[in-house]
Parts: structure tokens; sequence; C-alpha cells
């Protein structure tokens, strides 16, 4: 067990290793000076030379990616190119807002999408079951900026019942309130789908010896549905949640700029408006760990909970 | 590899239209999938005969009313250049098939080339893929895509590039795990015995066996395609206007969201549409031919 948490680990380590090199390699193997593309085509030879300079793009290319690791090992990401500031400070300023977004979204999934696939479940083959199946593919592959544009447009342009724009400040009450439409938006699609794995799940755990058992015994159906059942069912949702972190954040890119929200999505875009690199690599770099992290942890609930798939590293 | 096998090229052709026909019928009992393929059928229509039937000029600016709702004259009303929405829509749709076919072109052969290269290859090199193709898995598409767009700047090509990308990595993985499976089959053994090369035994052996299944799962990931298209279109990082496309649209459409809803509600449409096409299309043929592949997702 520990041996495979172990392998695991240095898997992931050398997974964002490899990528940060990607990205790096990515600036180079483009065509044309990356200081000339940053700062535009009316800069002077002078500022590009200062820049160059300063960016440490002047070194060879393999001292610039030692001293990139380097720094990166320090949580130095490097510094923004108009204003001076460390990006990881920039960076992290706007993460928590970004990762609040993603586990409502995430809440959204479990308050609607456990019930609807638990329900289906039972009522198999109803009509209701097969209008949630044909809601649940339809709110998975509809991309979740549509889905943001729409709500926007319904719940705040129209009836006028929601914030459109901003975080809220100070109390949580308000926060909330900002919240619910963009993660409701980033959210529907992971209802959807949570509804789909929970349907699944519960119907196979629905079939198995303890559950006929337990209805030998003549427990009433409740009990055996949320005491014997569900428990077991909506253990794979868990491990869903590793590969679901990646979509997430691109929808929550969407949903930030939609509701002109603060966070990773605002500031990246906004990063590339003014092709301000250093930043958008910042972001890169910090979802990409985030998403490696996160499968690793949905490996590991994976492993305690199943020892089959420790087999496979 | 049976399910390789069923759907792979050889037997379609040695079967011929009985087959197809056959399929075919499976599939008119599909409600779904039949309101899939209609849609998809409706929206490819729409693509390749754009010119025709637009009602107006999608690029020409009339002097018209701006932002007017719809009426019989502008059925999707007009944006903020007095131009006709509906008419930007109809042509919208070629960039996005432009774009979801000339990407899943790139990205299917590339991956059917690693995954093969992975799948038979020498162990470390398999390892080796395997690790690139996990760090490039973990980059968060939409934001690896604004990276690249500060780099090349934001145009067409450059939505394909990034999406050929990232999804070369899904392809080359189911590649590689059947070819793996098949490479200690008999057939193969017995081709390898008789001198065949690497080159030959995986053209014309693996390949054919391989190809089915995947292209099924790349006309499923049609709609995510098209909606990475839409999606960088909309903040402005993927098609240039004056060029419509369904997330410019919505993009213009933004802007005015409070005053006229119509360029928005009108842009979002045909994405729902077309993805919502393609998903039950995709599940339908997966259905018909390949049951085991609902595994696998």
């Amino acid at each position: 067990m520990w041996i495979y948490f172990l392998r695991r680990t240095v898997l992931a380590i050398a997974i964002v290793a490899i990528a940060v090199t990607l990205l790096r390699v990515m600036i180079h193997a483009v065509p044309g000076d990356p200081a000339v593309m940053m700062l535009g085509p009316r800069a002077t030879p002078a500022l590009i030379a200062e820049f160059r300079e300063k960016m440490g793009l002047n070194e060879p290319f393999h001292v610039q990616m030692v001293t990139f690791f380097a720094n990166l090992l320090k949580g130095d990401m490097g510094t923004d190119v108009f204003t001076g500031r460390s990006v990881t400070q920039i960076v992290m300023e706007q993460f928590p807002y970004t990762v609040e977004l993603i586990f409502t979204s995430v809440g959204w999934a479990a308050l609607v999408g456990i019930p609807l696939g638990c329900y289906s479940a039972i009522r198999r083959n109803t009509l209701f079951d097969k209008i949630t199946g044909i809601a649940s593919v339809g709110t998975i592959s509809i991309p979740s900026f549509v889905m943001a544009l729409y709500a926007l447009l319904i719940f705040a342009v129209g009836l006028g019942w929601l914030p459109a724009v901003g975080a809220g400040e100070g109390t949580l009450g308000d926060r909330l309130h900002h919240l619910i439409l963009p993660s409701l938006a980033v959210g529907i699609p992971w209802v959807g789908y949570t509804a789909r794995i929970v349907r699944a799940s519960m119907l196979e755990v629905l079939g198995e010896n303890h559950v006929r058992m337990a209805r030998a015994f003549g427990l009433p159906e409740m009990r055996i549905i949320f005491r014997y059942a569900l428990p077991i069912a909506i253990l794979p949702t868990i491990t869903l949640l590793g590969v679901g972190v990646a979509y997430l954040l691109s929808a929550a890119v969407f949903a930030e700029v939609i509701f002109a929200r603060p966070g990773i999505g605002s500031l990246i875009v906004n990063a590339v408006d003014e092709r301000n690199y250093p930043i958008v690599m910042g972001c890169v770099l910090v979802t990409t760990v985030l998403i490696v992290v996160a499968t690793m942890i949905s490996d590991f609930v994976n492993a305690l909970l199943d020892p089959r798939a420790r087999e496979g590293l | 590899m049976s399910t390789a096998e069923d759907s792979g090229g050889t037997r379609r052709k040695t079967v011929g239209d009985g087959a197809f026909m056959q399929h075919l019928r499976q599939l008119s009992r599909d409600q779904l999938g039949m309101l899939g393929l209609i849609l998809v059928l409706l929206i490819v229509l729409g693509a390749i005969f754009a010119d025709w039937i637009v009602p107006y000029d999608p690029l020409k600016i009339y002097a018209g009313p701006r932002l007017a709702p719809p009426s019989w004259e502008h059925w999707f009303g007009t944006d903020q250049l007095g131009r006709d929405v509906l008419s930007r829509v109809i042509a919208g749709g070629r960039v996005a098939l432009q774009v979801a076919i000339a990407t899943l072109a790139a990205a299917l052969s590339v991956g059917l080339l690693l995954g093969l290269i992975a799948g038979y290859g020498p162990r470390w090199l398999d390892n080796a893929l395997l690790l690139l193709f996990d760090a490039v898995r973990s980059f968060p598409i939409i934001i690896f895509a604004l990276a690249v767009v500060t780099l090349i700047g934001p145009s067409l090509y450059t939505v394909i590039l990034v999406v050929a990308i990232t999804s070369i990595p899904n392809y080359a993985r189911i590649v590689r795990t059947q070819t793996q499976a098949m490479r200690t089959n008999e057939f193969i053994l017995a081709e390898r015995a008789m001198g065949a090369g690497p080159a030959r035994i995986l053209a014309i052996h693996i390949l054919p066996n391989v190809i089915g299944p995947l292209l099924i799962l790349a006309s499923m990931d049609v709609p995510l395609v098209i909606s990475v298209e839409a999606g960088l279109s909309f903040l402005g990082m993927g098609v240039k206007p004056p060029t419509p496309s369904w997330g410019t649209i919505l993009n213009d459409g933004y802007s005015y969201i409070r005053n006229s809803p119509w360029p928005v509600i009108a842009g979002g449409i045909p994405i729902i549409l077309v993805t919502l096409g393609f998903t039950f299309l995709g599940e339908a043929l997966r259905d018909i031919f390949d049951p085991k592949l609902r595994k696998d997702l």
C-alpha cells in the first residue's frame, strides 16, 4: 500500500515536471522572439534588449530551464511584465475564488445528482428515469459557457432574481448569493454525470446479496436504500472527481468571465489580452498542478477502496 | 479483441451492403439516435449549402435596424452592426464543422501513429510515451489554449492545433491498449514467423482492427471540439471577426445582453443542437457497433 502511494507520488511529480518542460519548450519552439511578442510590434530595440536581459532570455536554453526549475522549487514563478509584482502572489490571490467556485459546483452535483441518480435507479424504467437519463446526457454534452450565458440571461437579466456581476463582498450570505448562478452553470454537467454514475452503480448494488438479504429480513425499503445501498453506490463518484477537475477548471474560466467574477479564469483572460506571458504561465502551472494532485488523490482513494487498483502501477 | 474485429474495416468489406442496412434498421429503432442523426444532418447540410440558404449576406452591414428583435424579415433579429443573425448562425456552422473535421483528422492520425508505436514498440518507449500522454492530459484544455494563443496569436489554426494536441493522448491510449492486446495474437505471431516486419504487421494487420472503435470515439468527440472552438471564439481568442462563428456571435451578443438578448439566444441554440445531435447519434452508434466500448467511457 505504502509502496503504491510512494510510486504514485513520484509519478505525479514526474508528470508535473514534464508538463512544465513542455510549456517552456513551447515558448522556444514558436517562431519569432518571445520578447518581441510580449512587448508588441512597436517596441524599440533597446526595450527589447532590456526585456530579454530581465527575463533571462539571453541565457542558453538549458541554463534557463535550470534557473526556472530552481525558482519554481522556491515557489517563485517569475515577475509580472507590467507591474513587476511576483507572479506567485498575483496568482495565489485569485486562486481561492476559483477553488471556491469549483467546490460549490461539485456541491450542486452532489446535492442534486446523487438524489436524482438514486431515485432513477429505484424507479427504474419509469418515465422519470427516462427523462432523467436524457436530461443527463443533454447536460453533459452542452458546453458550460452556453449554460452560463443562458443562466445569466434567464435568472439575472430576465427575472432579476440573482446578481449577475462580481463575487460579492463581506458577508458569507452575499458571497453565496453571488455564487449560485456561476456554480450552477459550472456544475450542471456534473449533476447529469453524477446522476448517471450513481444510477448505474446503485442498480448494481441493489442486485447484490446483502441487499437481497436485508429485503428477506423485511427491513423497510428506505432503510435498505439509505443504510445499505446508497453509501456503497456513491463511491464511484469520488474517483470521478479526479478526472473532473480539468473540466471544472475550463468551465470555471468561462463562468468567471461571463459573471465578471475574480479568479484564475478572469486573470488569465486579461493576461492573454495584455500578452502578459509570465502571468499566463503561472496560471497554467497552478491549474496543471491542481489537476495532477486531484487525479492523484482520487487514485489514492480508489486504491484504498479497491486493492485491485494498486496493481496497475 | 473480438470488439475490434467486429467493427473493423476488414469484415465490413466482405459483408457489404447487407450489414449497413441492418445497422441502419437498428439505428431507426433508437429514437434518440434518430433525433441525433436528423440534427447532425441538418447542421451538416446547413454548413455545406450555407451560401445558398442564408437569407442575407452574413458579413454585410445593413443600414436597417440594429439589435432588432426577431421579425419576419430577420428571424433571429439583427446584431449591433445591423447584420442578420440567422445568416450568421448558418454560416457559423461551416466554421464549426471545418474546425471539427480538421482537428479530428489531425488528432486521429497522430494519435493512431503514437498509439501503435507505444503498443508495439519496446517497453521503455511505451513508458516514455505514456508519461508524455499523462503530462499533456494534465493541461486544462481552455487554459492551455489561452497560453498557446498568447504565444502564436488567435486564429482558426491555433484552435485546431490546441484541440488536436490535447486529444491525441486519448486516442493514442486506446490504440495502445488494443495494439498491446493484439500483438500476442496467433495470427500476428504467424506473420512474424513468416518474416513480416513491424511496419507491415502494424499497417496491414493491426491498423484495420483498431480503427473502427477509434472512429466511433472520435465522432463522440465532435461536440467537445466544437464547444472548444466556440468557447475560444467567445473569449475573442479563436476565430477573428468578422468571420461568423457561433462563439463570436455569442461574444457580440454578450456585450449587449441587457438590452437585446436575441443574439445570445440565437448563438447558443446551434451549439446546443449540434452537441446534443452528435452525442445522441454517437451513443446510438456505439451501442450498435460496439456495446463493449461503454465500459471504457
